[in-house]
């Protein structure tokens, strides 16, 4: 018996990095405790947000259990459907809020831009591993366009946020294959040159979002009242917070979307400046472990892949602290591994599983 | 490994050098994250360090809402505690016009199912145009319960309209008191800027009403009340969620009048349908028992605001319903004033009692001719019987040889030509007619000089004199009184409804006239002959107490030299006015009092009898009977 069940602790851990899966429980516990408070002590969110976690989870284990070889096959095909859906959303999708982001697939919906946040990396990671041999910068121009195609359709739903998280973590991949810096400074002045074309071609409502940031009080009622009252909720935090459950302006309703994109507000109004540090400590042992392992992957797929999955994850959170702390405008990105809802979770563990079966499948590759 | 190369040097140190470089890049973007992350922790510090004091300051601003508690305004008694004025509770219907998309649109849709008349269209618009557009206005008040319940199913698609429960103030005597009681109203800007210089505007934060007129204007510091706090904590909709702290409100104190509302009633019907004014006085201590002007309004409509067209009528009538004739409104005393003239005259030491003239009924002057109202003259007349019989030429000469500035000085005594202070507002000075007063008065030379045959008409109570009832029953109450004189006050006392503490208005002495009691008693005796056997015998003829009285008439229109009066050949306006001055009981009168009867013609005949039912309900409690309504 004890042989047995020694035999299923090592087929359930073989592939589990210790050190990423106890930096995800303590966010995720984190995430519950905070959740718990959004929710008014409600346990039914609570409840649910515990089943996401562990299929979540589930999924991390399958994944990390897939030899990297495996996936670095399925690149282009899955590539390639993601492709053909977006083009399918821009024809026949669904208009909600304004924006066609989603696509009726028989019985349910989906939104592909979701699958191209995975997929992308792949790709492109497939693609320069490739190319590993003679990389030249005509390859880095192909990478270029294989990430503005479904980058452009995305914009066009119009999803700004996913656009340019899909961006970021296609550059990630193209910086860390090594793009010249020559190159970097040159895109870097056009990319600054080109700023009023581009504020010519958004939307209204995102030009808004900008211009709110910039003076949330233009509009106190209107786009600035998520960032005013988030706002007033990190700084009335203060430096030890209001404590667990008794934030007023998480518990009167004054945050909107606050188990969601601003639950961020909550933990900080609650647990105060010394909240905020182990919240970013945490983060930053979570993306420390995933540099690590990134350093050491074995195959450049494997390097590129785990870059872009690990700084992808820090910009998420980045980008969500961000918005809700008022430096950047508000976009819908989830905090990873705290906000409430299964998907966002579900593909954060994805990439972390992913992370898991690189750093445990090198030595089988190596012997 | 040999066979992965051909040259495996070079392809080791190769991919070394690319593995170098990827690290060097990761490294970079380690860089860029510790970066970031070091950027958001300096935006934590700023806002939770830094600007802390300032977002707890917006986040306790956000949660806590101060809410007013209006008191309950004190109530209005009479001596008796029957209520004038009092508080009762029931629904609005307020609509907030800052609220609401259509405002025709949510009025058309109330009145679909709540009633809603075109006067509280009306009243509602007018309430508009006074208001700003954040504030709850009233589109329908005293609702039903069933219209509540109406109401309440239909709330939904009438988002901005609430039901609202609030104290109304009633006036349950109606215009009986409209004057002397008044209304309150709702606070318009200029009250506010009033109530702000004056620092009592934080105390009006949840008051919609102030006293406008009468003693809930002038006494709105008493009835009034201190205003309680509530400190709710509130969600972003704005409802309550629990309250923090509550200071109660503290009610208005409650006003007990020297004012008898039985007596005000039996004075009010026994005008009939005349127009006029009567004032009773108790001259020991210048309390107001009787304070009427008829017509008065419904001061219940001036509550949530009158409507225009309601106003119009009331501020449009030709009987004035809106003037208090009572102490706005100004007379010629007529023959009421020759008691007073008489008592001049022993002041001075220009007659004796018992000196007589002979009357032939007319006093010639100037080349004038100054009839007396008896043709043929009342033959010799002394002081009494110049009184008793209100002989007219006794005054032209009494008149003539006294000269209008020591006249003046003299009536200047009994309060007349100046404001009483009764406390209540919009007193009248009426005309006390003097060398002084005529060159302030008017502007062209010729105008200014005082002319000699001016001062014959003033001897009995005409020319230019012009006095309120008010003045004239307080001038009747000093004599009563013997010459001591009190200032007039509708309100005994201020009473905390909480301690029960009594605050009395105090009677104040206002002055001793500093008259010869002798002198007093041969007026008094003359005024007892007038009810006696005089000008007032018919009106009081078996009045089971003696009392002292004066009749007058006061001419409305000049009449021409040669002409007679004749009331029938004389349009209603421009009839003469009847007054009646009295006291009762003559040895220790308890009231004074003095009748204006609007266009009704002879004192005696007119105004007398009101007199008569006045006394005879204070001093007997004898309510007159029904037959007697237009005698």
């Amino acid at each position: 018996m004890p042989f047995l069940l020694r035999r299923l602790y090592r087929f359930m851990t073989a592939h589990i990095d210790g050190i990423l899966l106890s930096g995800i429980l303590l966010l995720m516990f984190t995430g519950l405790l905070v959740l718990l408070s959004a929710s008014n002590g409600s346990y039914a969110r609570v409840s649910g947000q515990l089943m996401n976690m562990l299929v979540a989870l589930g999924v991390m284990w399958l994944f990390a259990n897939i030899p990297p070889h495996f996936l670095m096959r399925l690149a282009p095909p899955l590539f390639v459907l993601g492709c053909a859906l977006l083009v399918g959303v821009a024809l026949f999708g669904d208009v909600v809020n304004g924006a066609r982001r989603w696509l009726h697939v028989g019985v349910t919906r989906i939104q592909p831009s979701e699958l191209m946040k995975i997929a992308l990396p792949l790709m492109l990671a497939w693609y320069f591993n490739r190319n590993e041999a003679s990389l030249k910068l005509r390859n880095y121009f192909g990478a270029a366009l294989m990430l503005a195609f479904p980058v452009a359709l995305i914009a066009r739903q119009p999803d700004l946020g996913t656009a340019l998280l899909i961006t970021a973590s296609g550059c990630y991949v193209i910086f860390l294959a090594g793009l010249s810096w020559r190159v970097i400074a040159t895109l870097f002045v056009a990319g600054l040159a080109s700023l009023p074309f581009l504020w010519s071609a958004l939307h209204d409502y995102q030009r808004q979002r900008i211009m709110t940031l910039l003076d949330p009080t233009s509009d106190p009622l209107g786009a600035g009242y998520h960032t005013i009252q988030s706002t007033i909720a990190v700084g009335s935090g203060g430096i030890l917070g209001k404590g667990w459950m008794n934030g007023t302006q998480t518990h009167l309703d004054f945050i909107p979307e606050r188990t969601t994109d601003f639950i961020f507000a909550v933990y900080a109004e609650e647990f105060g400046l010394l909240g905020n540090a182990v919240l970013l400590a945490m983060l930053l042992f979570l993306i420390g472990r995933a540099m690590v392992i990134t350093a050491n992957a074995p195959t450049l797929f494997a390097r590129l892949l785990a870059g872009a999955i690990t700084l992808t994850f820090f910009t998420y959170a980045f980008v969500n602290i961000g918005m809700v702390s008022g430096i950047l405008p508000v976009v819908g990105v989830p905090l990873p591994l705290i906000s409430y809802g299964g998907t966002s979770l579900v593909s954060i563990c994805l990439g972390f599983g992913i992370l898991m079966s690189i750093n445990t499948h090198k030595k089988l590759v190596q012997t | 490994m040999s066979e992965l190369s051909i040259n495996p040097g070079i392809e080791i140190r190769d991919s070394e050098r690319e593995l170098d470089r990827f690290r060097r890049r990761l490294a970079i973007l380690g860089v860029f994250v510790l970066t970031l992350f070091g950027l958001l922790f300096l935006r934590f510090f700023y806002l939770q360090v830094i600007q802390h004091g300032h977002y707890s300051t917006l986040a306790e601003a956000n949660r806590i809402s101060i809410l007013p508690i209006a008191p309950h305004r004190g109530i209005i008694v009479d001596r008796n505690g029957i209520q004038l004025a009092h508080n009762y509770s029931a629904y609005t219907l307020e609509i907030t016009p800052s609220k609401v998309q259509s405002l025709e649109d949510t009025i058309d849709g109330l009145a679909a199912i709540i009633e809603i008349t075109p006067r509280d269209r009306r009243r509602f618009r007018k309430l508009l145009e006074e208001s700003k557009s954040f504030e709850s206005l009233p589109i329908r008040t005293r609702l039903s319960d069933e219209e509540i319940a109406r109401f309440a199913v239909h709330r939904y698609r009438f988002p901005g309209v609430e039901a609202k429960a609030r104290l109304f103030r009633q006036y349950p005597q109606g215009e009986m008191f409209s004057h002397v009681v008044g209304h309150i109203g709702r606070i318009n800007q200029r009250e506010v800027e009033q109530l702000e210089k004056d620092g009592r505007l934080a105390n009006y934060r949840g008051s919609d009403y102030i006293g406008k007129t009468g003693l809930e204007q002038s006494y709105e510091k008493f009835l009034h009340g201190t205003t309680g706090v509530e400190e709710v904590e509130v969600d972003s909709g704005g409802r309550a969620v629990r309250t923090l702290s509550r200071t109660p409100p503290v009610s208005g104190n409650n006003l007990v009048l020297n004012l008898d509302a039985k007596l005000q009633e039996v004075a009010y019907n026994a005008f009939g349908d005349r127009k006029g004014a009567l004032v009773a006085i108790d001259p020991a201590t210048g309390g107001i028992l009787a304070f009427v002007s008829k017509p008065g309004f419904d001061p219940n409509l001036f509550v949530d605001g009158i409507d225009p067209q309601s106003w119009s009528e009331l501020n449009g009538s030709p009987d004035k319903p809106l003037l208090n004739r009572a102490s706005a409104g100004t007379y010629p005393p007529g023959s009421t004033f020759k008691p007073f003239m008489a008592l001049a005259a022993l002041f001075y030491g220009k007659r004796t009692p018992q000196q007589t003239i002979s009357d032939p009924g007319y006093f010639m002057f100037g080349g004038h001719r100054f009839r007396d109202d008896k043709v043929d003259g009342h033959g010799l007349v002394d002081m009494y019987k110049s009184i008793v019989v209100s002989c007219d030429t006794y005054y032209y000469v009494l008149a003539n040889d006294l000269g209008i500035d020591p006249i003046a000085r003299f009536m200047a005594l009994f309060g007349f030509g100046s404001r009483t202070g009764i406390d209540i507002a919009g007193e009248a000075t009426g005309v006390l007619p003097s060398t002084e007063w005529k060159a302030r008065r008017f502007s062209r030379p010729e105008q200014k000089k005082w002319y000699a045959g001016e001062t014959i008409s003033v001897g009995i109570g005409q020319g230019y004199n012009n006095y309120t009832p008010l003045q004239l029953a307080s001038a009747m109450a000093t004599l009563a009184n013997d010459g001591v004189m009190f200032r007039p006050h509708i309100v005994n006392y201020i009473e905390d409804i909480r301690t029960r503490d009594k605050q009395l208005v105090e009677p104040t002495p206002l002055r001793n006239l500093g008259i010869k009691q002798e002198h007093i008693q041969v007026i008094k005796q003359a005024l007892v002959g007038v009810n006696k056997e005089g000008t007032g015998a018919r009106a009081f003829a078996d009045a089971p107490y003696t009392s002292g009285g004066k009749t007058g008439t006061a001419q409305v229109i000049a009449i021409k030299q040669g002409e007679k009066y004749v009331e029938s050949r004389v349009a209603e306006q421009h009839r003469d006015h009847a007054l009646f001055i009295a006291y009762a009981p003559a040895d220790k009168p308890t009231i004074a009092l003095a009748v204006v009867s609007e266009n009704s013609g002879f004192g005696a005949r007119a105004a007398a009898p009101v007199a008569r039912k006045v006394l005879d309900y204070h001093l007997l409690g004898k309510l007159p009977a029904a037959t007697d309504g237009k005698n």
